[in-house]
């Protein structure tokens, strides 16, 4: 791999400790896992504004809004699978409903998780909340991208989820790359086929194009950093040119991000497309690599992909 | 101890009345809602609504306002009847409850209704709600304080008890919790359906400085409030012990009015007891 591998989480630390000095309105919330998640720089750099719920996500959803009806921009953080489903009535009828400034950043998402199996690898939390209303769902692609989407996302109001995860990941952006929450940057231009990530599958997408090179194909990539809003213009405008598109995320295929690029493409524009995730299953304890490879997320796996779009191009 | 006068309590006590003829014809014309549950709280909410909160219906965005959060969303109907007295919504609007493009949703929601601080409706949540808000007070230096009504059935719930520890753990003095004590879930008395005794020593165990006493009484309700006002470096649960449906006969201690609207003649009869007549 020619990139150098960083932690989403060490970033996301250092953008709230930096959110922390600019602004006093910040306050951040976890639920005893604040050493893993990283809020725990923020804790002391300013205790008095972070508050540890212990291992109470529910309570936790709620005291967030009512700091947040309070004024406050709330940061939420804890692993992904208990800041989603174990706490979904709260954030619906609490956070998304009364369309509070709550911004649940959650790490430890799919299977990446690793050896602690599939208890702790959620793979359906795009899913969740991306149906809720008012709920904005990004997942950065990388730590530099990660800082900005927290930067991004405190001027911001309204509820907010962020996907990070435990692993380190590629990174693929640099400081200078802006962030545009209504625009999914395109990483490389191609004109045969477009191969659409999210999260740590950008990268994989990235070598995915050069392993197509090889044998002739112009691919397209597009960093979908937000699933919602979704780049619809983006997406289509990429359907149009290259007449195919395969999408790539660490999520369950069912309705996660490239449902939603289907569902983009079926009300615009038809293309021949596949989809690239975890297939309709629970994951299970093993190495990153490993489960990455049982669960169909490597790079051959897109570049496979990608043959069977341009295929059925015809 | 504050003495209120005779002439104070028979003002509240009236406004009170009021409020439940309100929450009958509100309920009556809109074919559906939870009569039992918001005649139950009435009086602490005029207790509220008309003494003990410092807020300015004027400005239901004044920042200094003390907050109040109907846990138990279902008593809606009691909630915008209250608002309505004093001055937050017009008395007319009272009958569009339920109605399609209405500001009165079937359960609160602070995005609609001015003077509602959160939405609810889904149980058990309007507690932790108030512990921020409390939070955020004291990180603001603001002196406002956050009352919070749940219902009995709501201490079912865990997260209420997530809410109890969070809020003795971060010493929410500022927090008052009045438990609509009236014994009553949909399916049946609380002890029987999943039991809630010893209620007052539960707190106590949680961290909280516990007061007992009925619901029905303004004076109690005050004074109780103004103990809980004096207590330092924990919050306060007030047991209020009250009868479902109080204020009707026939609803009163009766389950089919938990959530159920009375038909004509009982409409009719309900207004009558209330001391109104049924225009």
């Amino acid at each position: 791999m020619k990139w150098k591998e960083e932690s989403q989480r060490k970033q996301y630390g250092r953008a709230l400790v930096e959110l922390g000095k600019e602004r006093g309105d910040v306050v951040v919330l976890d639920a005893d896992l604040s050493s893993s998640t990283r809020t725990a720089e923020f804790a002391a750099a300013f205790p008095e504004r972070f508050f540890n719920c212990g291992i109470a996500e529910q309570n936790m959803m709620d005291t967030a809004a009512g700091l947040a009806s309070s004024g406050k921009t709330v940061f939420v953080s804890t692993f992904a699978v208990f800041g989603t489903g174990r706490c979904y009535d709260q954030i619906r009828q609490s956070i998304a409903y009364p369309n509070l400034n709550v911004k649940i950043v959650a790490s430890h998402a799919g299977i990446t998780v690793g050896g602690d199996g599939a208890s702790h690898q959620i793979v359906e939390d795009i899913a969740l909340l991306r149906v809720l209303p008012n709920m904005q769902v990004i997942v950065p692609a990388d730590s530099p991208e990660t800082f900005k989407v927290v930067k991004h996302i405190a001027k911001t109001k309204g509820p907010c989820y962020v996907r990070i995860g435990r692993a380190d990941v590629p990174t693929i952006t640099d400081e200078a790359t802006q962030f545009d929450i209504n625009k999914a940057p395109v990483l490389r231009d191609g004109k045969d086929v477009t191969l659409i990530g999210c999260g740590i599958m950008v990268s994989k997408c990235l070598e995915a194009s050069e392993e197509l090179t090889k044998h002739g194909i112009d691919a397209r990539v597009v960093n979908l950093h937000t699933i919602k809003p979704i780049d619809e213009k983006t997406i289509v405008k990429a359907a149009r040119e290259t007449g195919g598109v395969v999408t790539a995320e660490e999520h369950s295929v069912m309705m996660g991000m490239g449902s939603a690029v289907a569902m983009a493409l079926v009300e615009n524009f038809h293309v021949p497309m596949k989809r690239v995730g975890i297939p309709d299953v629970f994951g299970e304890s093993g190495g990153c690599d490993e489960l990455m490879a049982k669960y169909g997320l490597t790079v051959d796996n897109i570049v496979e992909a990608a043959h069977d779009v341009l295929k059925r191009k015809k | 101890m504050e003495v209120y006068d005779g002439e104070f309590i028979n003002e509240l006590e009236a406004a009170a009345k009021r409020i439940r003829r309100h929450i009958i014809k509100m309920i009556y014309e809109a074919g559906s809602g939870h009569p039992g549950g918001s005649l139950s709280a009435v009086d602490i909410l005029t207790a509220l609504y008309f003494h003990i909160l410092r807020h300015d219906p004027k400005k239901p965005d004044w920042p200094d306002r003390d907050r109040f959060v109907l846990s138990k969303g279902h008593a809606a109907p009691a909630l915008y009847a209250a608002l309505a007295e004093v001055g937050y919504l017009p008395l007319e609007e009272l009958s569009t409850l339920r109605k399609m493009g209405s500001r009165l949703q079937g359960h609160p929601c602070m995005r609609k209704t001015p003077g509602v601080e959160m939405s609810t409706g889904s149980l058990g949540h309007g507690l932790a709600a108030g512990n921020g808000m409390a939070l955020a007070a004291k990180l603001d230096r603001k002196l406002y304080r956050i009352y919070v009504l749940c219902g009995d059935g709501e201490m079912d719930v865990g997260e209420t008890w997530e809410a109890a520890m969070l809020a003795s753990h971060y010493k929410l003095d500022n927090v008052t919790m009045y438990i609509d004590r009236n014994k009553l879930q949909l399916d049946g008395p609380t002890e029987k359906i999943m039991s809630l005794e010893p209620l007052s020593d539960k707190w106590k165990a949680f961290g909280w400085h516990v007061i007992e006493i009925n619901g029905h009484s303004m004076k109690e309700i005050i004074h109780a409030t103004n103990e809980a006002k004096g207590v330092k470096g924990r919050p306060t649960a007030i047991i209020c012990h009250t009868i479902k449906g109080k204020g009707v006969s026939y609803m009163e201690g009766s389950l089919h009015f938990h959530g159920k609207a009375p038909d004509k003649a009982e409409f009719e009869l309900a207004m009558k007891e209330l001391g109104g007549d049924a225009q």
